[in-house]
């Protein structure tokens, strides 16, 4: 099963531990992250379910490619990381 | 009754100030170090709103049932799926809440929220679920908007008829001023007399591409409205049916806020910045120029006021005058808050800490 974690960031405004979920692809995987923590789906996907402009998600290491469909495919034992890009003021 | 509370609502948290026989003073600090950009005090119940704009992690609607001891998080509006085929140039995706204001007296539960790219919404449920007014949405004209103050355009000023709930009134930048007498079902563009010039000749006088920064209705004469534009300041006192250029303000007639007093139509308030190309107060002087004779005439006041290399710029939410016409209040992106008690006559600077202000709502 993949294992999903968040930056340190979202934790203040929603919890979100480390978890693991199974899925395919990475929308398989946050879904499933989702489904049982339906108010983090906002903090990461915009209203059109595509990845927030300003925040990242990579795969073993491996930023993804499709940030609108969140296609890119994710092993059995897989790591994906949530991230914000920094910026300040 | 005077109000002696406000909201003040800034780049890094929500602050309550009260004011006791001792003056001014934060009594309340919500969501420190969080980007609040807008907060309603809905008087029908109490509940206060506040709409945050998270950045990375987008706009998020909080309620308090309680008077701010405690806060949830409510829906925030969400946009429809955006055909394959349509032509806009930008995503349909919530960008920021850039109005938020109650429904009439006898429609407890409604709230009316504008949004940058452009989208109006209705909720009845105190923010528990968003409707996007679709009719404004389709609306062809609205093709013709486009960004003022940010890449896409925006609604932020919603006007609630007193005498009709289902009288709305609404200010664009840069769409103009858009009018419903039917709760929303259909809208017609309300900015005749105004004109554009940032745009070419034949297209300065099109309605539905003005730029009004900030519109304000008088409460008892809801007739009379003020609009603080991008190039000048508009008056009507037909109901939008027409609008006039107000060209006597003094020192400039560039800004960002405009409020009328509630029972004076005549009466207006604005915080002039030098022009367009400089957004700044004219000769580092902050000053609040005030009419009370419709626009012939025009007072500047500063008492009380920083004169000297002072570059506070006011936005066009961050000014707000109290239900008794007395009290005024405005705050600054240099963190400065100021407060008049005679009708703008004097002022004093209650903070000079805070945050970059981008709203302050008497309470």
């Amino acid at each position: 099963m993949p294992r999903v974690t968040f930056t340190r960031n979202l934790q203040r405004h929603v919890e979100c531990p480390p978890v693991e979920v199974s899925g395919a692809t990475v929308a398989e995987a946050l879904a499933a992250v989702f489904a049982a923590n339906p108010r983090l789906r906002g903090y990461v996907l915009d209203d059109r379910g595509a990845l927030r402009q300003h925040m990242a998600v990579f795969v073993d290491g491996r930023a993804i490619e499709d940030r609108i469909g969140l296609g890119d495919p994710v092993a059995d034992g897989g790591d994906i990381h949530v991230l914000q890009a920094l910026s300040g003021g | 009754m005077q109000s002696d509370s406000m909201h003040v609502a800034t780049r890094k948290g929500l602050f309550v100030y009260q004011r006791s026989s001792g003056g001014w003073s934060i009594t309340g600090r919500h969501f420190l170090a969080d980007n609040v950009t807008l907060s309603l005090v809905d008087r029908r119940d109490g509940h206060l709103y506040a709409a945050l704009d998270h950045g990375h992690f987008g706009v998020k609607v909080h309620r308090s049932a309680d008077g701010g001891a405690s806060w949830q998080e409510v829906a925030a509006p969400t946009y429809p799926e955006k055909p394959a085929d349509d032509p806009d140039g930008f995503d349909w995706s919530l960008q920021l809440i850039w109005a938020l204001e109650a429904g009439g007296p006898d429609e407890e539960g409604v709230l009316w929220c504008g949004t940058i790219p452009g989208g109006l919404f209705r909720s009845a449920d105190r923010g528990d679920s968003w409707k996007m007014i679709r009719s404004l949405w389709d609306e062809p004209q609205r093709r013709d908007w486009f960004g003022g103050g940010a890449d896409q355009p925006g609604i932020h000023s919603i006007s609630i008829d007193p005498r009709d709930p289902a009288h709305l009134m609404i200010g664009v930048s840069c769409g103009g001023v858009w009018v419903t007498t039917d709760g929303g079902a259909t809208w017609r563009v309300r900015s005749a007399g105004m004109w554009a010039d940032y745009m070419p000749p034949e297209r300065r006088e099109d309605p539905a591409i003005q730029d009004p920064h900030r519109l304000a209705r008088c409460r008892s004469a809801p007739d009379h409205l003020w609009v603080q534009h991008h190039n000048g300041i508009f008056r009507s006192t037909d109901g939008a049916a027409t609008w006039t250029e107000v060209t006597t303000a003094a020192p400039s007639s560039f800004g960002f806020a405009v409020v009328v007093h509630p029972e004076r139509p005549e009466t207006a308030w604005f915080v002039p910045a030098a022009s367009d190309e400089q957004r700044i107060p004219v000769g580092g002087k902050v000053v609040v120029s005030r009419t009370t004779d419709g626009g012939e005439t025009f007072e500047v006041l500063d008492r009380g006021l920083p004169g000297v290399d002072a570059y506070d710029l006011t936005f066009r939410h961050a000014l707000d005058i109290d239900s008794t016409g007395e009290r005024l209040a405005f705050g600054t992106t240099t963190g400065n808050l100021f407060v008049s008690e005679d009708g703008g006559d004097s002022w004093q600077a209650i903070s000079h800490h805070l945050p970059p202000v981008y709203a302050v709502r008497f309470a």
